[in-house]
């Protein structure tokens, strides 16, 4: 069915279309409109699915892990403060191996409070064992969460996946995208039905007391399933596209490579802006390529080391910051290259907290990377001033105002 | 009236635990898991009783089982009761099954109030057992919101100068369908409890007094009789709440129809070891005074008491 709608409500509705049996949900803006959706979905008969109106995120994630574990499929949404407020709940679900899917719309955390795009959210939840993978566009959204329960119910992968997609610039446009039904649906996805769960006819211990000599095996478990979901992306992607006739099953999707020469590396909807950049530098006949990296994990090493060999430099665009260090994909593109592949890299810092993005910044940077006029790291669109810096002086100067007026 | 020789022969908590000697969460869940029979889903929070059903690969507990995140304990039945719903749509259950959150003070009064707070207002079908030993026995001792007045853990080296919190009080304020507290000292009360817990759909919340002789520092031998000192002292009251009602129960009720006298307050006290030090300072007798107040009040408020201003 083609259907107009704003991102959010493409996702409620290929959450109803894969037969989504409990969602326990927390509003967050800019969230909000997956669930009312799917509230109304349910409310109107039209989806056959538990609704946890649940008091926070740390429940909400609770109550996802505990009603997969019954055997159920769970679906949740969240964004922002909402996915760090899940964050020891996020480890739970990866620790105990529940095969939920979660939608993240990516925002920036507070303080300064906003509401805004930028991915310094999940990025913060780079260790935590969900499969992560970033979409940038609304049919590739939808076609993602239907993918993502094939994904990780999959018995060989049971980790837990999280859809990220950008805060207002996906979130919130129109666009119009297919969405299957469900009936499509089922004949690509079957019934959840797990081997481990809580059943009374088969009493089993979830999540019991593991000491030392157990443990290591348990994570190195976890991580036999992240790399096992590798094939399982691609599998699930042919499928889908055997039936529904759409691709998206890339770890990282190369756009213009062919005799690229200098290669940007980015994320989501600026990999997409991204995209309008390397036609406006191509038509001016620079090589210029283009790598949107979907799935930060597992994250593409040996993708990005085959498709950066031979390049003269890489641009990562980051819409985060590991503080004391650099944007985190910058981190990991160049932990997967080093010692296999020799390109230098620099890092560019944009968009953070909803500021615009243009094809056009993008452009100016890559031909100053390209020109190595760019430090390593370059905060691309920030005027920092010295009222900017909270800095002891400034502190000090503030605190003497104030007591000259009292 | 229940009668022990009425009670199941099957053991659900099975040999082989790790629990202390004379750990009251492990004689409790045994007499529970009596009442509510084998189409039970358990969820654990973080607590000793995470530990004491024995570590994987090994379990001493005969029921499906999931140990859940210390805040987690409301939220997680909430998600298995809808799983339980979405299977029954399916038809894939032949009798849904009983859920049933077990935490201790910790995950009940302090972290986890939130989440159990969220579950009773969404009246998820299920009972909440708190089995409180009024502090955090499975860290070493450490205070809780139930630690009362006057008694030392690690955290209060000079004995708690607060008053504990009367969580059942915040449960029925929930306007949930049953409310209970119960003792190990009177096991068929308990018994009988549970029984009636599982009877009613809603959130059921049952509070168990766990003295933790480790804890608490008695001998693990006067478990029974510290519990029973706790209920003869007025300093655990056992009642229960329903259809907009308190009703005594066991010996608490027998107190307050005056057929036995409420036994002092510093019984209970003296027979601890985390009182010793109290009792021992000049502030002894006002932290005894206090309790006995405490209990005065609490009995009053149960009974429906209204300040005069009213």
């Amino acid at each position: 069915m083609r259907v107009l709608e704003t991102g959010n409500h493409l996702v409620a509705l290929a959450a109803n279309a894969s037969a989504v049996e409990v969602v326990p949900a927390y509003p967050i803006t800019p969230q909000t409109q997956i669930i009312e959706m799917i509230a109304e979905l349910i409310a109107e008969g039209k989806m056959d699915a538990e609704y946890i109106p649940v008091e926070s995120e740390h429940s909400a994630c609770a109550a996802l892990v505990s009603s997969s574990l019954t055997g159920a499929r769970s679906f949740s949404a969240t964004s922002s403060h909402g996915l760090a407020y899940m964050h020891e709940m996020l480890h739970y679900a990866a620790g105990i191996r529940v095969p939920v899917v979660l939608v993240n719309v990516n925002r920036a955390l507070g303080p300064g409070w906003n509401i805004w795009c930028d991915h310094q959210d999940s990025i913060s939840q780079r260790d935590t064992g969900w499969l992560q993978v970033y979409v940038a566009s609304h049919q590739e959204a939808v076609d993602t969460v239907i993918q993502a329960f094939r994904i990780t119910e999959d018995s060989s992968v049971l980790m837990p996946m999280m859809i990220n997609m950008d805060a207002f610039v996906l979130s919130h446009t129109y666009m119009d995208a297919e969405v299957p039904d469900r009936e499509e649906v089922a004949k690509y996805l079957p019934p959840y039905r797990p081997r481990w769960r809580l059943d009374v006819r088969k009493p089993v211990t979830h999540g019991s007391v593991v000491y030392p000599v157990d443990f290591s095996e348990t994570r190195e478990s976890m991580q036999i399933g992240q790399a096992n979901a590798r094939e399982v992306v691609t599998r699930a992607a042919e499928e889908f596209r055997e039936m529904f006739g759409r691709w998206h099953g890339d770890l990282v999707e190369p756009y213009m490579m062919d005799g690229a020469r200098y290669v940007i590396v980015a994320l989501g909807s600026l990999a997409a802006e991204s995209k309008v950049a390397v036609d406006s530098l191509r038509a001016r006949g620079k090589e210029v390529g283009l790598l949107r990296v979907r799935f930060f994990r597992p994250f593409p090493n040996e993708e990005l080391r085959a498709l950066c060999a031979g390049r003269e430099g890489l641009l990562v665009i980051d819409r985060d910051y590991s503080y004391g260090n650099e944007g985190a994909l910058f981190t990991e593109t160049k932990g997967a290259l080093f010692g296999h592949v020799d390109v230098p890299a620099r890092n560019l810092i944009v968009g953070l907290g909803g500021r615009d993005v243009t094809f056009e910044q993008i452009e100016g940077f890559v031909e100053k990377a390209w020109a190595g006029e760019l430090e390593d790291v370059t905060w691309g669109d920030s005027h920092i001033s010295p009222a900017h810096e909270v800095t002891r002086e400034i502190l000090c100067e503030f605190s003497e105002l104030l007591d000259k007026d009292s | 009236m229940v009668r022990f020789k009425d009670l199941p022969e099957e053991e659900l908590f099975l040999a082989g635990s790790t629990a202390c000697q004379g750990c009251p969460s492990s004689l409790a869940l045994r007499i529970a898991f009596k009442a509510l029979g084998k189409n039970t889903l358990l969820i654990v929070v973080a607590s000793c009783t995470s530990v004491l059903q024995g570590s994987y690969p090994f379990s001493a507990i005969n029921l499906p089982l999931m140990n859940v995140a210390f805040a987690t304990g409301g939220a997680s039945a909430s998600g298995v009761s809808a799983g339980i719903k979405a299977l029954a749509k399916r038809g894939e259950l032949e009798e849904e099954p009983t859920v049933l959150v077990w935490a201790g003070d910790g995950g009940t009064y302090d972290i986890g109030i939130q989440s159990l707070s969220g579950a009773a207002e969404r009246e998820t079908d299920f009972i909440y057992v708190c089995y409180n030993n009024e502090m955090y026995s499975n860290t070493g001792t450490q205070r809780s919101g139930a630690t009362p007045l006057g008694a030392w853990t690690t955290t209060t080296p000079g004995g708690k100068s607060q008053h504990r919190k009367d969580i059942s009080q915040i449960m029925i304020a929930h306007r949930i369908p049953y409310v209970a507290t119960v003792s190990l000292a009177y096991p068929l009360d308990f018994y009988q409890k549970m029984e009636k817990a599982k009877s009613i759909k809603g959130t059921k919340y049952i509070e168990i007094m766990a003295p933790c002789p480790p804890g608490w520092k008695f001998p693990s031998s006067q478990m029974i009789e510290v519990s029973r000192l706790a209920v003869q002292s007025g300093m655990w009251l056992l009642y229960e709440h329903e259809d907009g009602e308190t009703r005594f129960t066991a010996a608490t009720k027998r107190i307050l129809e005056g057929k036995v006298k409420r036994k002092p307050v510093k019984d209970y006290l003296e027979i601890q070891g985390r009182f010793r030090q109290i009792l021992s300072s000049p502030e002894g007798q006002q932290a005894e005074d206090l309790l006995e107040e405490e209990v005065s009040e609490s009995i009053r408020r149960l009974q429906g008491w209204v300040p005069e201003y009213i």
